[in-house]
């Protein structure tokens, strides 16, 4: 079969990509600078993913992924720091946690449209970092102190189950019900598919991923405080999905690796970041609305005259 | 009389809200956007007052007028470099291009001028008079007398003037309105200009209530404002008024009674809940999607 | 004709803000009936198509389907219980190729669980294959299996329409709503149309309800068909009674599209 072809020529492709920089880590050619950025970078695509399966696939304009990320970092670290569980059990943990406030946040606001949609979830993310703001046993306003346990290997591990989880998800009858609700919700409907329970089963998914993503980021630094976890951080997850296109998913895990890259090399200059950030968006949706790839995938430029034959073979 | 006190601060506070979501509502009305740069503009109000008054030694109420007219070009060209492509757009793309516009602003000014807050100067008497046992502020006083004075005047205007049933009909039917002759776009900037005119005046007055102004003031009250414009029915002008007075006295009240810091989160929490039951809002009508 | 009618609606009406846009609707249809349902402008056919299908709650009235009230139904839980509709301005998956706006109706005969798609098990491939063979063979009867991997926006407006009508017969429908299918479509399109409806009527085994304002059509193979006016039923019979009714004619008078001699 073609399609685990695929799948099994993504799985090499991993295996190198993890082996050649766990070398240039292990020999020290990579020093902590770069093995830092390059974890920041697969929690990026982690969370640019999970937002792409919400926003892109599904079509729910949510601007509040931050929350999740929030929910798992604090999760986590309680779980490694004050329980002094393995760090395994923290991310999943992480994980399920999240899962469980993506449902408490998606099933009441999801019948939602649009920009009500947005601002609600906006506000649930600043529910979810004002309770930890007031919750003295995590550190409140000054934060917590947590151990560097992410190293490359499980950042690795996790960016490529959720490449996996997701885009399966997407290739099923499962993710085509998705779609089609992004497509035209009244005719998913009438069409008799459970709109409300796909919408927050993408929901639940994308919050869990992002929970996951909580848990390898609060292990990156040394302290997690509310302030990391507003407005802005689910802004800079937003920009990746949409720059890198709204449903596809090798879009936002370019736009994510490529704005990483913009971010870190600017890390001094926070405003000058933030100025080279709106700009782009702001030209993109003036000019370019459906982002670098749009819907398409990095996949369909390389095989499309595959796909002609491919309708021939069909046809016969 | 705590509570009085209290009553009247919430409403000092409110009345700050609710000339920001006056903006909010009328371009939403009109065009269907949430304008998440209308918080931003609030700020820039706050620091022409501040400029006007420190720099160039104006009293308080030039101040406030240039701030306002200063705001009003400012929403209008804003409007026009980057909302008016989108008119065809979808909604999602408008509101991206809203934040983005929000975020180069904040931080295209704190890039030119810096990070620093401000004092903004204490120019009114401070003094204090006291009914039924309560001390009330003279600013208190002049915040409301302010609000008041600019809502009438926006109330003559969409009510007794052409540019007023311009964007009445304009918010009401885009298409229909063209055709009857009316400058859609023109109408559209003129709402930009007073909405953002009300919010410069709500910088200043903030500025002079709070004392300390800085670049990123507007994110916050910008946001509240709009809760409080969903709270009173987006779209409708009296509704914005009563939401931002609303939201107002409760979070007074919530910071007063010892929960300070989950004073921002009563904003959040009222949102929630509105969008959930009345989505439409107090003041707002049921409508539905056309199938 | 069997003595039970596939579907009955009783007394069914909706207010929308205190305007009552359809009153004392009453209908019934039997198995295996091509039923047409016409009016003036606004006369509130969509309206009773949307409450037939759950997109509005009906304020009085019930509707019985296949012996189940369907009242309270959401949609997609209407067209599970088999009634599926096209929509007056097409409303196909855009994005999505040709084949896989059928798939999508056929999501709900497939049985292949999330998780055992995300783990890719057998009973994935099981159903996906399934699901993809059946699509392909259903969209052959329609002649559109040469577009399988056209985007749904690409294609030619007559072969949105079909595929509209196709979809919704993927969805497995005992009872099929097509709203004004020949809007838009020339007199050589709409013979087309007419021939495909009386093919899968075979077929299917079906029932159809159908809106339309091309009036040959109607009179052409409706065996029924019911008038609404201002939202009341103000006739129905055979396509002669209809012709010659007073009401139809005075309802229709000042319409421009009343060719009522078919």
């Amino acid at each position: 079969m073609k399609k685990s072809k695929r799948f099994w020529l993504f799985i090499l492709l991993a295996v190198v990509i993890y082996s050649v920089v766990q070398l240039l880590i292990s020999t020290g050619v990579f020093g902590s600078y770069y093995s830092n950025t390059l974890i920041l970078m697969a929690i990026n695509i982690i969370l640019a993913v999970s937002l792409h399966l919400v926003i892109g696939i599904t079509g729910q304009f949510s601007i509040g992924h931050a929350g999740f990320l929030a929910v798992g970092a604090y999760i986590s670290a309680i779980i490694t720091m004050r329980l002094e569980l393995p760090f395994i059990v923290g991310i999943v943990a992480a994980g399920i946690i999240a899962t469980l406030a993506g449902l408490v946040v998606g099933i009441p606001t999801l019948r939602l449209r649009g920009d009500y949609l947005a601002i609600a979830t906006l506000g649930f993310a600043e529910i979810i970092r004002i309770i930890f703001l007031n919750i003295d046993y995590v550190g409140g306003a000054a934060g917590m102190q947590v151990s560097h346990y992410t190293t490359w290997t499980y950042a690795f591990v996790c960016l490529v189950i959720t490449i996996i989880v997701i885009t399966n998800f997407t290739n099923s009858r499962h993710g085509r019900a998705c779609i089609s609700i992004r497509e035209n919700e009244v005719a998913s409907d009438a069409m008799g598919i459970n709109t409300t329970f796909y919408k927050v089963a993408a929901f639940a998914i994308g919050a869990f991923f992002a929970g996951v993503a909580g848990a390898l980021y609060a292990h990156n630094f040394y302290i997690i405080q509310p302030v990391n976890f507003g407005f802005l951080k689910s802004f800079d997850i937003l920009i990746f999905v949409v720059l890198g296109g709204l449903g596809s998913l090798s879009g936002s895990v370019i736009a994510a690796i490529l704005l990483t890259m913009v971010s870190t090399y600017l890390q001094g200059f926070p405003e000058t970041r933030m100025i080279i950030y709106s700009l782009v968006l702001i030209l993109v949706m003036l000019y370019r609305p459906q982002g670098l790839l749009g819907t398409r995938e990095i996949t369909d430029f390389l095989k499309f005259k595959k796909s002609r034959k491919g309708v021939a073979q069909h046809v016969e | 009389m705590e509570w009085i006190q209290q009553l009247v601060n919430g409403i000092s506070l409110g009345s700050i809200y609710a000339l920001i979501a006056l903006g909010y509502t009328m371009v939403y009305g009109i065009i269907k956007l949430i304008n998440f740069a209308h918080g931003d503009v609030f700020m820039v109000g706050s620091f022409v007052g501040f400029y006007s008054i420190v720099g160039l030694g104006l009293d308080f109420f030039t101040a406030l007028v240039l701030a306002m007219i200063f705001c009003a070009i400012f929403g209008v060209l804003i409007e026009r470099i980057a909302y008016k492509r989108l008119r065809n757009a979808t909604r999602i793309a408008a509101l991206i291009t809203a934040i983005g516009v929000s975020l180069l602003i904040e931080n295209g000014f704190i890039f030119t001028w810096g990070p620093q807050p401000k004092a903004f100067p204490d120019i009114i008497a401070n003094g204090s008079f006291e009914i039924l046992g309560a001390k009330i502020s003279i600013k208190s006083i002049l915040i409301l007398s302010i609000s008041i004075t600019l809502m009438v005047i926006l109330q003559f205007i969409v009510h007794k003037t052409k540019i007023g049933k311009a964007m009445r009909a304009v918010s009401h039917d885009n298409e229909a309105a063209r055709l009857m002759g009316i400058n859609v776009d023109n109408t559209i900037s003129a709402t930009f200009a007073i909405g953002s005119a009300l919010a410069g005046a709500a910088g200043v007055i903030f500025g002079l209530y709070y004392t300390k102004i800085d670049p990123l003031m507007g994110i916050i009250p910008g946001i509240k404002a709009f809760v409080a414009a969903v709270l009173g029915g987006i779209g409708i002008i009296p509704g914005a008024m009563v939401g931002g007075l609303v939201l107002g006295v409760i979070e007074t009240f919530v910071n007063a009674s010892g929960f300070s810091l989950w004073r921002d989160a009563a904003a959040f929490v009222i949102l929630i809940l509105i969008l959930i039951f009345r989505p439409n809002g107090i003041f707002g009508k049921n409508t539905r999607e056309k199938v | 004709m069997s003595n039970k009618p596939l579907l009955s609606v009783q007394n069914v009406g909706i207010n929308f803000g205190g305007l009552k846009a359809v009153s004392e609707f009453n209908m019934e249809i039997h198995q295996g009936e091509l039923v047409g349902l016409i009016g003036p402008n606004g006369a509130g056919k969509t309206t009773s198509f949307n409450l037939l299908t759950g997109v509005y709650t009906p304020t009085f009235g019930e509707i019985i389907f296949n012996g189940q009230k369907l009242n309270k139904l959401a949609p997609y839980q209407v067209t599970k219980r088999g009634i599926s509709r096209t929509f007056q301005n097409i409303r196909l998956f855009n994005e999505l190729s040709v084949l896989d706006n059928v798939k999508v109706a056929y999501h709900s005969l497939a049985k292949n669980s999330i998780v055992s798609s995300i783990l890719r098990l057998p009973s994935h491939f099981a159903g996906e294959k399934e699901m993809e063979e059946k699509s392909i063979e259903f969209l052959k009867i329609f002649n559109l299996h040469e577009d399988l991997y056209s985007l749904a926006k690409n294609l030619p407006y007559g072969k949105q329409r079909r595929l509209e009508i196709a979809r919704a017969l993927a969805a497995g429908p005992k009872l099929l709503l097509l709203d004004e299918p020949a809007a838009g479509m020339n007199p050589q399109e709409t013979q087309e149309l007419m021939s495909l409806i009386a093919l899968i009527r075979e077929r299917f085994d079906l029932t159809i309800l159908l809106i339309e304002h091309d009036m040959n059509l109607v009179m052409g193979i409706c065996e029924r068909i019911y008038v609404l006016d201002h939202g009341v039923l103000i006739a129905d019979g055979t396509p002669e009674e209809i012709r010659s009714h007073p009401k139809v004619i005075e309802a229709y008078l000042g319409e421009e599209v009343p060719a009522v001699h078919a």
